[in-house]
């Protein structure tokens, strides 16, 4: 420790206490620092806490400061314990068990604690809040344990904890006081709706339920309610609100109501004695997000340096519910009242709803459900106290059809404004980090300042701020080279291929200047993939530059035989096909007969020079099981044959494999397709899944079950067929457009975003149909490589005969 | 000439034969070689075996300049020496080649 350094302490090593730190690190070195903790962890995120539940997180995910963080910045952590309270006359904090530390100033961050309804039985076995890793252990062990659970608390944390639940295998109930769910965040309409969706995902409720005791012997077993009725239960998970923790402060006679209040620079009624985030009290409010408390911790980090800063007036909060599929949002004030002007729009079909509310014209809150597209936009606009114009009504609320877009300029935000709340990011540390460190992507922006490491909602601002201040050097996507022969991003040279007309790989290598004259096995497939894209009537295709199964279009096995795949459309075969297949597989003596995860067969272990006579005998289109193209489009039974069946997969499916098969693809693509709801061909882990319901379609995209696996994202719903075909062509040819080579949509999706692929294909129609056109065009190109390859014989020998040498020298 | 004092060349066909970049099994006696033809018309011909582990052919891998990315497991070697290339170990039995009047000889 440094002698002649001020001792600061901080209690609490949660979210406030260290982004504090943080921003007293950038600002100053005078002090040493010492950090308590209860939790036996260093600082980690915790609204990620939802996710690590629903299994698309590990606590080791969340972690936001490891160990050698604190190290490195010569912080004293100690975890896993309690300050009691603190000594002013001797200047000191004291443990739980009695050790004292000298401070010369002291910060709280407390945070909350989950309150616990104090009805009988609530200190049973199997009743937790929500609120840190230990809860959620708690929770994760339950699961396997037990089937049914309660979730007591209809708010944001409550519906992330059943979310999770449900993800867990559990059967789980929301028990709601209140009529309506997130009744503080959202209004009537919007949580109406909210609950309609997450019942579709398997989440039950009971709403207007006072809970009166909990049930069991020493282990909860249910719950009763006000009105006498119950619910039997093996888990309750209590998520009713929180409770500022101020023990420390009253220990220490600090001025404590709800929370520590404090004045407009953190200092609390005690001299040198500071308090940031939920445990805090800031003109009669305390918070219980994550943006206020960044906005708080930077006023205090300037306020203890000694940096000018201007006061904490309060924040304006926005919510954003953190469960896939259900986009809900709201910011500032969202309850109508009379001297409010409400502007909305309800849209029961697509399940949207949209509502701005304005006091003399000036915007101050929004509600926005199914679509949250615009969350960012309102945000600022609402941040800024904007005056609703034609021009901004038209931008927002959109002028008829499609007519929607155009963000405001980011210009206009202060340096210090926030812009991720999860990660306490504010517009002056991106702006920095982009023209210190010439950064050129959202990725790179997000690996350097954290901005976007969390939920991912303040992208679209993230973007905006990147695009205003490279201007015209902004190019979408990432700068990475592609590989070790270039330093070009894919953009950079799919922008110089159109531009320069550039037709060859040896072409592109040449004239941008490749280190590696012809390339390697990664940039050679791309660039032939690119320029096949770009040009799909007038591009040679490269077989030497082709992976070897798309060379040979089969599938290389590691002993060096192959794998033959003929296309099954939509999974459906015929008795004299079978046959067929199986009198080839005899006489090529294949190896194995495999029913493939797509629906098809497999015949495995096929001699190279006898590809193409089995391909001749076979005389089936080719099933592109070796392409980066559309492999297979799995189907269900469908309302041929199946009793739930609404749609008919079968022939839908059948449908998209004819109109899309062998056309290029950056990467694998797959479908499915379902009669109903309920599924039966699994769309959720498919390129695109689509699932028939009474009135049409519904489409996801993104999912993956893969080495990354994960559930597609809803995109939209479609009425007819002839819709459904186009937004799947526009999807495709975007994605083929944009996507990295080798880039699968699940990658991709969540590169680019489901907002900007939904505002491209789903709201553009413009644009939707110019993508159709173009997918159209380049499927006119196609021909079916088996029967190619038969017509060239002398190719083919090439390709596929050994040469034999039996002459004697 | 030392070294190839015992060396045999037989005869492996045209150099038409060989299309740009893209390997050919070629057999001799009971030897399988995967025979390469670069960009600039230079024949390479190496033992048809994957220096992984796990083994394997070579003749389907990707050409770039004198390098061959193998095709099961993507390392990198070099077609002269038939050494693999770093990160990566191993080494792949190269032949001598001469082509008289666009034939292709191999030497075993
Ligand atoms: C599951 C979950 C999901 C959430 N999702 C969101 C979201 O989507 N968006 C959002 O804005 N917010 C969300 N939140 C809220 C957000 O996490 C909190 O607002 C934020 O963590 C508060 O930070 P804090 O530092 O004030 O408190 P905390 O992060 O709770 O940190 C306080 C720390 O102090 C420690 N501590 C307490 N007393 C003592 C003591 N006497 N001595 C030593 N250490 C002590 C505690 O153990 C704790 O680690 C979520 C919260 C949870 C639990
Ligand atoms: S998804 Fe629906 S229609 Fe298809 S098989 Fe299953 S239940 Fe039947
Ligand atoms: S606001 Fe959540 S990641 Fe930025």
């Amino acid at each position: 420790m440094n002698g002649n350094k001020e001792k600061l302490v901080i209690i609490g090593n949660g979210m406030a206490g260290i982004s504090t730190v943080e921003q007293i690190l950038k600002l100053s070195s005078r002090f040493d620092i010492t950090v308590f903790g209860t939790e036996p962890y260093p600082n980690y995120n915790r609204i990620m806490l939802s996710y690590v539940l629903e299994g698309s997180k590990t606590i080791d995910d969340i972690v936001l400061n490891d160990l050698h963080w604190y190290e490195d910045y010569g912080i004293t952590l100690h975890t896993g314990t309690t300050i009691t309270r603190i000594e002013s006359e001797t200047r000191e904090v004291v443990t739980a068990e009695g050790l004292r530390f000298p401070y010369d100033k002291v910060i709280i961050a407390t945070g909350s604690s989950s309150f616990i309804l104090p009805v009988p039985g609530h200190d049973k076995q199997g009743v937790v809040g929500f609120r840190d890793i230990a809860d959620c252990n708690v929770m994760l062990e339950a699961a396997k344990q037990y089937k049914k659970a309660a979730v007591i608390g209809g708010g944001l944390l409550g519906l992330e904890a059943a979310k999770g639940l449900v993800q867990l295998g559990m059967e789980v109930t929301v028990v709601h006081l209140m009529q309506d769910l997130m009744e503080r965040q959202l209004d009537p309409q919007a949580s109406a709706m909210l609950k309609t969706e997450l019942e579709r995902q398997g989440i039950r409720f009971k709403m207007g339920a006072q809970t009166a005791e909990l049930l069991g012997g020493e282990r909860v077993e249910g719950i009763r309610f006000a009105d006498d009725s119950v619910l039997n239960t093996d888990f309750v998970v209590m998520a009713v609100g929180i409770k500022p923790n101020t023990g420390v402060a009253r220990e220490s006679g600090l001025e404590v109501n709800r929370g520590i209040v404090v004045d407009d620079y953190m200092q609390t009624s005690l001299n040198n004695v500071y308090s940031v985030g939920e445990c805090t009290e800031h003109r009669g409010v305390c918070y219980g997000l994550v943006a206020p408390l960044f906005e708080q911790g930077m006023i205090l980090a300037k306020h203890i340096c000694g940096v000018d800063t201007a006061p904490y007036e309060g924040s304006v909060v926005s919510t954003k519910l953190k469960i896939s599929g259900v986009d809900v949002f709201s910011t500032g004030e969202f309850i109508d009242s009379p001297e409010h002007t409400i502007i909305s729009h309800k849209d029961d079909w697509k399940r949207t709803y949209k509502k701005i509310l304005l006091r003399d014209n000036i915007m101050v809150g929004a509600v926005l459900f199914g679509d949250i597209t615009d969350s960012a936009e309102l945000q600022k606009l609402i941040k800024q106290q904007a005056e609703m114009t034609d021009e901004l009504y038209a931008s927002l609320m959109g002028t008829g059809c499609g007519g929607h877009k155009k963000a405001t300029s980011v210009e206009t935000m202060a340096e210090d404004e926030i812009v991720c709340g999860c990660n306490g990011v504010t517009k002056g540390t991106i702006v920095d980090a982009i023209t210190n460190e010439g950064l050129t992507s959202v990725d790179e922006i997000k690996a350097c300042t954290g901005a976007t490491r969390s939920c991912g909602g303040c992208k679209p601002v993230v973007e905006q701020i990147l695009q205003y201040v490279l201007g015209d050097n902004f190019t979408a996507g990432a700068k990475q080279g592609i590989c070790a022969c270039t330093s070009l991003s894919r953009d950079e040279i799919v922008a110089e291929i159109r531009q320069k007309g550039l037709q060859t790989t040896k072409e592109v290598m040449h004239v941008l200047g490749w280190n590696q004259p012809e390339g390697c096995s990664k940039c050679r497939p791309a660039i032939n993939y690119y320029l096949g894209m770009i040009a799909p009537d007038t591009h040679v295709d490269e077989k030497e530059s082709r992976f070897v199964n798309e060379r040979m279009n089969a599938n290389i096995q590691k002993d060096g035989t192959y794998t033959v795949v003929p296309r099954m459309y939509g999974g459906v075969t015929t008795p004299e096909d079978l046959k067929r297949i199986a009198d080839i597989s005899v006489k090529y003596d294949v190896k194995a007969v495999k029913v493939t995860g797509g629906q098809r067969l497999d015949l495995i272990g096929v001699k190279k020079e006898d590809l193409p006579k089995v391909w001749a005998e076979l005389d089936m289109p080719s099933g592109y099981a070796y392409a980066k193209s559309l492999r297979t489009v799995k189907t269900c039974v469908g309302s041929q044959f199946c009793r739930f069946g609404t749609q008919d997969s079968m022939a839908m499916g059948a449908l998209l494999e004819r109109k899309f098969e062998r056309l290029d693809l950056p990467a694998k693509f797959k479908y499915a397709v379902n009669g109903c709801p309920r599924n039966c061909a699994e769309s959720c882990t498919k390129d695109i899944g689509i699932v028939g319901n009474d009135g049409g379609w519904e489409i996801f995209i993104g999912g993956n079950g893969g080495i990354k696996a994960r559930l597609a994202d809803s995109l939209c719903k479609v009425k007819t067929d002839e819709e459904l075909v186009e937004l799947c062509g526009a999807i495709m040819q975007h994605y083929r457009e944009t996507a990295n080579y080798l880039e699968r949509t699940s990658e991709w999706v969540e590169r680019v975003g489901l907002e900007q692929i939904r505002a491209v294909v789903v709201e553009d129609v413009k644009e939707r149909k110019a993508l159709m056109e173009r997918i159209e065009f380049a499927l006119e190109q196609v021909e079916d490589p088996w029967k190619k390859a038969l017509r060239n014989e002398e190719g083919q020998n090439k390709l596929f005969q050994g040469i034999e040498v039996s002459a004697r020298p | 000439m030392t070294t190839q004092q015992s060396a045999i060349y037989y005869p492996a066909g045209e150099i038409e034969e060989f299309l740009p970049q893209i390997g050919r099994v070629v057999e001799i006696k009971d030897h399988e070689l995967a025979v390469f033809r670069t960009s600039d018309g230079t024949i390479f011909a190496a033992e048809n075996r994957n220096p992984h582990p796990k083994g394997g052919p070579l003749a389907e891998g990707i050409v770039s300049g004198y390098y061959l990315y193998d095709p099961l497991y993507d390392w990198k070697i070099d077609l002269n020496t038939g050494l693999v290339q770093a990160p990566d170990q191993g080494q792949v039995q190269m032949y001598s080649v001469k082509i008289e009047n666009g034939q292709v000889w191999i030497a075993l």
